[in-house]
Formats: C-alpha cells, structure tokens, sequence
C-alpha cells in the first residue's frame, strides 16, 4: 500500500490523497506494525530508490510506504514500514549510501525493541555503478568494489579496480 | 593472494627502495640465469614499444621464455573472449603475466581472478607501476638522493597515469611539485588533496616559459591522444608545450629532463643532445628496474 500526503497548493490543507474517512482508518491499521521494520526520515526524492535496493516490489507482507510527510528536519520525508522483515547488515550498509541519515527502528509486539543509525561498512560490492566510463567494471562482467573512506561528514567512494574517487552525489545504483 | 604488482601503492617505501637497490644490481649485472624455466606471458591489449620490449628483454637476460601477443586483434579477446577467461587461460602457461589494458581497473581484476602473478603494464589513465619505479630509479641514478627534491611536471597532467603514480610514489620523499598544464589537461583535484593530506607543496601554472629554473627534475609528457574522448579538445592542446634547447640556460646544473616517452613534439630535437636530456637513460634505466620487479614476484 502507497499513502502519499501531499500540501494542497491553494489552501494549504493537509489531506490524504484519498481524503476520505475509510481510507484514514486503513492507514492506522496499517500504521500498527506488529513485527518489523520501520526506515524514517528518508529524504522524499530518495524513497523509491530505497524501495528498489530492498526490492519490496517482490515483497508479499503486508508493507507501507508513504512519502512527503512533514518533517521539521527535513522538510518533507519519507517512511517504509515493513512486516514481517528484518534488514541484514549489506541492506543496511546500502540504503546508508544514498539515505545516511534515515533511522530504522525493529518492531516486536508492537513496540520498538532497537533503534539504529546507518552504518557504512569499509566496503560496498556490487551495488552501485563506477561513474569512470572506462572502468574495467563498465564494460566486462566484474562486480563494482568500493572501499568506503569517511571524513568528518563527508563520504567518499574509492573504486577498487580503477581507482577512481566518487563523491556522494554521485551515486548510480545498480538496477535489479 | 599473489605476489602481483598492480599500482604502486601497493609497495611501502621499504618495497621501493628494496627494488631500486636491486635494480642497481641487475645494471652491474644483467645477464643472469635466475628466470631460467620460467615462461613470462605479455599481454598487450594496448600497443606499446618500450615496456614491452624492455620486460621481454628482461626476461630473456635472466634465462626465461616469453610467450603472449602485443595486438589484442590477434588473441582471443577480438572475439569477445572476457578477460577472466584469457587470463585463466594464459595462467595455465606460463609463471607470471605482464599485462597492458585500456581499461582503467584491468590489472586489478587480473590479480584478483588470476593464481600466478600480474604485472600491470598500464591499465588505461590509471597505474603503470613499473614506468613509476623506473622514473623513482633514474631520479635516484641522476640526483644522488629521493628526498627534498624540486620536481616541475609539465603537459598532460590529467590523463598522464604516469603523473599520478609518480606524485604517490614520491610523497614518501618530501618533495616540491610544480605543476605546469594548460587548464583543460590540470591536474585533477583527487591529486591535490593528496598533497595537501600529505603536506606537500605544490604550485600550478599555465606558463611554460622560464618556470623551471629551481628544478631538480622537468618531468616532460606527451599529449594523449588516446586518452581523449573528444577529439576536438585533443586538437586545442596538442602542440600547446614544446620544450627548447635555450629554455635549459638559466637551469641548475644538476637539473636532468626525464620523460616516459614516446614524446612527439614536446621536447625539440636540439634538446637532445644537451647533457640534461636523459630521457632515452631513462628508457634504458627500464630494463634493469624491470628484471628487479620480475625476481621480486618470481622468486
């Protein structure tokens, strides 16, 4: 189920898309995650790109993502909760290169038994693409191997074959 | 893991030294028979003159075999043969694999897929460790140390993969660079925040002129053609750096031109023959450097 919430541009109401009542009570049943995961504070334009790395298009729980939410932080954000499903650290370590910021929190019984920060691991393999268009990686069958180097708040990416350096914006994710 | 030499990060400062003593050694005494039995295989998926013949030559001075092609069009890969496949193949042959490749990342993977040593003879603009160890040896042969040396690079400073491995190699020497390119062939910016993280001074010009006059060193390179994806740009800096025989007047005395050659216009011909030339002992300084690098990763 998608929920997106949007600022109506003429009034400023805040409504659901849908707008109706029913529709209101679905997204609290939703809402009540019994046993999973919840990924907030995923900046909006990033959402789907999330989606697509935990390929929740395959996924058959029940799961919710809602996008342009209010946010003081962020302005607006976006939130995946999902059933049933708890993430493993290489998913994890993906969704920090293009979200570093999101929290994820696991749900037992309805309650939130761990909060946890992204963390990069020291290494990212065969999830994004080299941005060297003659990089050995671009042209023959060989997985994409980053080496992760951290200053201050700054990340960077060292390709392990061609050596070359690709800021965070610069991320190309590898489609699957 | 092999004993593969891939980029010249790959060696400490001890490693570099180790084999720049050992190259002194093989220039008292290049005829050996330390490689006899061994098959070296070269794999030059990319044209090339003077690492090519200098490896081969190098392996049959210390008693080896060579087999392998110097055109990729003659092997098995004009047909679509994937690198893993070659070099899986080829390592069944021979000891140790010398490879060039356009690709940038191609030596690494080889090392990584292949059970017997690699030497990376150049994989596109990225590393060619072995030009890098024998501009180390020559700048050592000519100037009587590595440390505090003045060094002033000129011409193709983006793509020239010989640039960026010698700036990395030198920083365990507290050098000085001075960086002359026009803006379209700079030095990229990842080069200098690698000074800057390991405090070396370094200053840039787009004037070749008498810029040089305190350096130890005039690292000289060729416009690559190749390494152009825009013909056009190619065009508008090919002729942009020639150096003249009266330019070297004012220069220190100990100052020596190097280059990896091959050049085309970059250095006039009546520089040649000033005493500062030293760029084909620099060719030659090869072949000892690389019957070093050769019993390193053989034996």
């Amino acid at each position: 189920m998608i929920v997106t919430r949007r600022r109506t541009p003429d009034t400023g109401d805040r409504r659901l898309e849908t707008g109706d009542k029913k529709h209101m009570e679905k997204e609290l049943k939703v809402a009540a995650l019994r046993n999973g995961t919840v990924i907030d504070h995923i900046p909006a334009d990033k959402l789907f790109q999330v989606v697509s790395i935990l390929r929740l298009k395959y996924y058959d729980h029940p799961l919710t993502i809602g996008n342009n939410f209010d946010s003081k932080k962020m302005g607006v954000k976006g939130i995946i909760k999902i059933s049933d499903r708890f993430l493993a650290e290489d998913e994890t370590s993906k969704i920090a290169l293009i979200a570093p910021n999101a929290k994820i929190n696991i749900i037992k019984e309805y309650q939130v038994i761990e909060k946890r920060d992204l963390v990069l691991g020291d290494e990212i393999n065969d999830v994004m693409h080299c941005v060297n268009p003659v990089c050995i990686t671009n042209h023959q069958p060989v997985p994409t191997r980053f080496y992760v180097i951290q200053e201050g708040n700054k990340v960077h990416l060292k390709c392990r074959y061609c050596e070359r350096e690709i800021a965070q914006d610069e991320i190309k994710l590898k489609k699957k | 893991m092999n004993n593969s030499l891939v980029s010249i990060t790959d060696y400490s400062k001890e490693e570099i030294l180790s084999i720049l003593d050992s190259a002194k050694d093989f220039e008292a005494n290049p005829n050996r028979k330390s490689l006899d039995g061994k098959v070296v295989a070269t794999l030059f998926f990319e044209p090339s003159t003077r690492t090519r013949l200098s490896f081969e030559t190098a392996v049959i001075r210390l008693g080896g075999k060579i087999i392998g092609f110097s055109d990729a069009a003659t092997s098995s890969a004009s047909k679509g043969e994937t690198l893993n496949d070659t070099i899986h193949m080829v390592s069944c042959y021979a000891d140790a694999i010398v490879m060039r490749h356009p690709l940038e990342g191609a030596a690494r993977y080889a090392s990584e897929v292949s059970p017997v040593p690699v030497i990376n003879a150049g994989d596109g603009a990225n590393q060619h460790p072995s030009q890098t160890l024998l501009d180390l040896y020559s700048i050592l042969k000519t100037q009587g140390t590595l440390e505090n040396l003045n060094i002033c690079m000129v011409g193709d400073l983006k793509y020239g993969r010989t640039v960026h491995s010698l700036i990395q190699a030198m920083s365990h020497f507290n050098p000085t660079f001075k960086f002359i390119a026009p803006d379209e062939l700079k030095i990229p910016e990842e080069y200098r925040v690698f000074c800057r993280k390991n405090n070396i001074s370094f200053t840039e010009s787009c004037e070749l002129n008498d810029n040089f006059n305190d350096a130890d060193i005039l690292y000289m390179t060729r416009v690559q053609k190749e390494r152009f994806q825009d013909l056009m740009e190619y065009e508008r800096v090919k002729n942009v750096y020639t150096l003249q025989n009266e330019m070297l007047e004012h220069t220190r005395p100990n100052l020596r031109i190097l280059h990896p050659l091959p050049r085309v216009n970059e250095i006039s011909m009546d520089v040649d023959k000033n005493e500062k030339a030293y760029y084909f002992q620099q060719a030659q300084n090869g072949l000892y450097v690389r019957q070093a690098i050769l019993s390193k990763v053989l034996l």
